[in-house]
């Protein structure tokens, strides 16, 4: 039977997806560590050591990805958790607007980044955009949304949040609807309101549902460019640059070296972050 | 339908009827609260991209909500399809064709893979998974994925381009396949193989059909993720004979600096085919959505 089962379930089923994922994602995945040591021009390379690495840590425009990077990836994270919490509960309560809330809410998800960031960087134009028209109809001074070295950052986030958070709520919603009935009922009988609802009862038990929106939005939120890039190509100077678009614009000029060791070091920022927040908060879910 | 439905209605009112007044009063506000809040927040982006899609090229250059004083879509459409030499449409055969092909791939390929790793758990079993969780998490690396490319001479061309679909979108459809593979009863396996059926007629002939509902799922959500991509096509698929609706939209963002009008056309029909994905499988894209992210 071993040898039936064997042929049966033969792994050159996985083969052809192996092949192509080994050959176009693995291979090129490892070969960075190599290239990231070297000035490199596809055709030829020559070895430098840590030459790339110290210039990424020493140049003020490519240091300022980390940073962006992480404030970005944070702000996002953030927002999209509490938002998504929020908009879960409100959507799984007995709502008769509800199937349309949904849908509103989720349908960015679905449109192309490079739209969205075209459209919202129209409308935050510091002058002529709609968001600065109706802060002045209410009485607000205007900002320079995306021109404003202090604030562009945070815009391009608020606009990714915009977006993604219709993902962060349907996955909140089904968390929410796997509690079991039963903590309701209990919470009857002892008589707590809608605040120990929330709190006492949705909050730790959507826990799992916490935990996905967390990584899945941190990580995409370490790895972003398309809307970075579509609103401010880093811009205004470089204050906006995450690593992603660090990488573009290096890889542009011809740095192939330098882009891979941005690539190297995206990779660890992403391992050294994600994979112990994913161990944490998995053995945080198991403690339950 | 429409019985059942204000049967309910009475039935929630007279449920309500004994609640106090307040909390139902409390409960309309909510609602309204929420429509007024995506009237704000996503139907004027969204107005603002249709209307000004509507307007003459002097008329969009305000930005502003008003209506047009007079309709131009359709000539806008005529204008922005016939730039540069046609090339929206260009960008739009390139798209389908990598978006269909790619999506075809991963479906036979995915399916394939989840359903041996699924059945078969041995010692090569841990090392795999870790090998996918791995493609999930870090992002590709680039100028080495092009050095591979190139070296195999696909280097900015379709097939390339259409293989790094393939790989990047690999784990988490494997994913999806291995999570569906598990509701599967192993007896039809063995009632198969003990009928005489060989692994491939297993596969193709009864395990790939009863995975249709999370293939539909995997169409649905790839040909969204894969049409809309922009980063890959910008990287792996450069050059203007080679255009996909992205990297079109990106390059018309500089050349329509002054018609603002042109540009939101552009958006509005490349938002076309994700919106009638959207109005077709909402629910499937929501349930894979969520089935892939909570598994994963």
């Amino acid at each position: 039977m071993n040898r039936v089962f064997r042929r049966t379930y033969s792994y050159w089923f996985l083969m052809p997806a192996a092949v192509i994922y080994f050959v176009i994602f693995l291979l090129p995945t490892v070969m960075s560590f190599f290239f990231s040591f070297t000035r490199w021009t596809l055709a030829d390379w020559e070895f430098i050591g840590l030459d790339n690495f110290v210039m990424f840590f020493q140049e003020q425009s490519l240091r300022i990805g980390f940073q962006n990077t992480l404030i970005y990836a944070v702000v996002t994270c953030g927002l999209k958790v509490i938002l998504g919490l929020l908009l879960g509960v409100l959507l799984t309560s007995r709502l008769r607007t509800r199937n349309y809330l949904r849908s509103v809410i989720f349908f960015p998800t679905l449109i192309s980044t490079i739209a969205v960031g075209i459209a919202f960087s129209m409308m935050m134009h510091p002058t002529q955009g709609i968001i600065n028209t109706a802060l002045g109809w209410a009485g607000l001074p205007g900002l320079d949304w995306l021109g404003d070295t202090r604030v562009a950052l945070l815009s391009i986030a608020l606009v990714d949040v915009w977006k993604g958070v219709g993902f962060a709520t349907v996955i909140y919603i089904s968390g929410i609807l796997s509690i079991p009935p039963d903590y309701y009922e209990a919470l009857q009988i002892d008589g707590g309101g809608a605040w120990h609802k929330f709190w006492n009862i949705i909050v730790p038990l959507s826990r799992p549902a916490t935990n996905s929106v967390i990584i899945l939005s941190f990580i995409g939120g370490l790895r972003s460019f398309d809307l970075v890039w579509a609103m401010t190509q880093g811009g205004p100077g470089f204050t906006t640059d995450v690593i992603a678009s660090i990488i573009y614009k290096q890889y542009q000029g011809g740095f192939y070296g330098l882009a891979t060791a941005g690539n190297v070091i995206l990779f660890v920022i992403v391992t050294v972050l994600a994979f112990p927040l994913y161990r944490y908060l998995n053995k945080r879910e198991v403690d339950l | 339908m429409s019985t059942i439905k204000s049967s309910e209605h009475i039935a929630g009112h007279a449920q309500s009827g004994s609640t106090p007044l307040g909390r139902r009063m409390g409960r309309l506000g909510l609602e309204l609260l929420g429509i007024l809040f995506t009237i704000i927040v996503f139907w004027i982006p969204f107005y603002f991209i249709i209307v000004n899609a509507l307007k003459s090229t002097q008329e969009s250059a305000d930005l502003s909500l008003a209506l047009p004083s007079t309709y131009h879509l359709w000539e806008n459409i005529m204008t922005v399809v016939q730039a540069r030499n046609y090339m929206l449409l260009r960008a739009f055969w390139n798209s389908s064709v990598l978006t269909i092909v790619s999506v075809l791939a991963l479906v036979i390929l995915c399916g394939m893979a989840g359903y041996v790793m699924q059945r078969r758990r041995d010692r090569l079993t841990p090392t795999l998974d870790l090998l996918i969780l791995v493609g999930l998490i870090i992002p590709p690396a680039i100028v080495p994925t092009i050095w591979v490319l190139d070296g195999m001479g696909l280097f900015k061309t379709m097939p390339g381009l259409i293989l790094v679909e393939v790989a990047l979108n690999f784990p988490f459809c494997v994913l999806l396949y291995k999570g569906f593979m598990a509701a599967i009863p192993r007896e039809i396996d063995e009632a198969a193989v003990i009928d005489g059926c060989g692994g491939f007629r297993l596969f193709f002939n009864i395990i790939l059909p009863l995975l249709q509902p999370v293939s539909a799922t995997v169409i649905v959500l790839c040909a969204v993720t894969i049409f809309n991509d922009f980063a890959n096509p910008l990287y792996f698929l450069p050059g203007s004979a080679n255009v996909t609706v992205q990297t079109t939209l990106y390059n018309f963002k500089s050349q329509y600096v002054t018609q603002w009008n042109l540009l939101f056309t552009n958006i509005l029909l490349i938002t076309i085919p994700p919106l009638l994905l959207f109005l077709f499988f909402n629910k499937r894209i929501v349930a894979g959505m969520t089935a892939g992210s909570v598994k994963g």
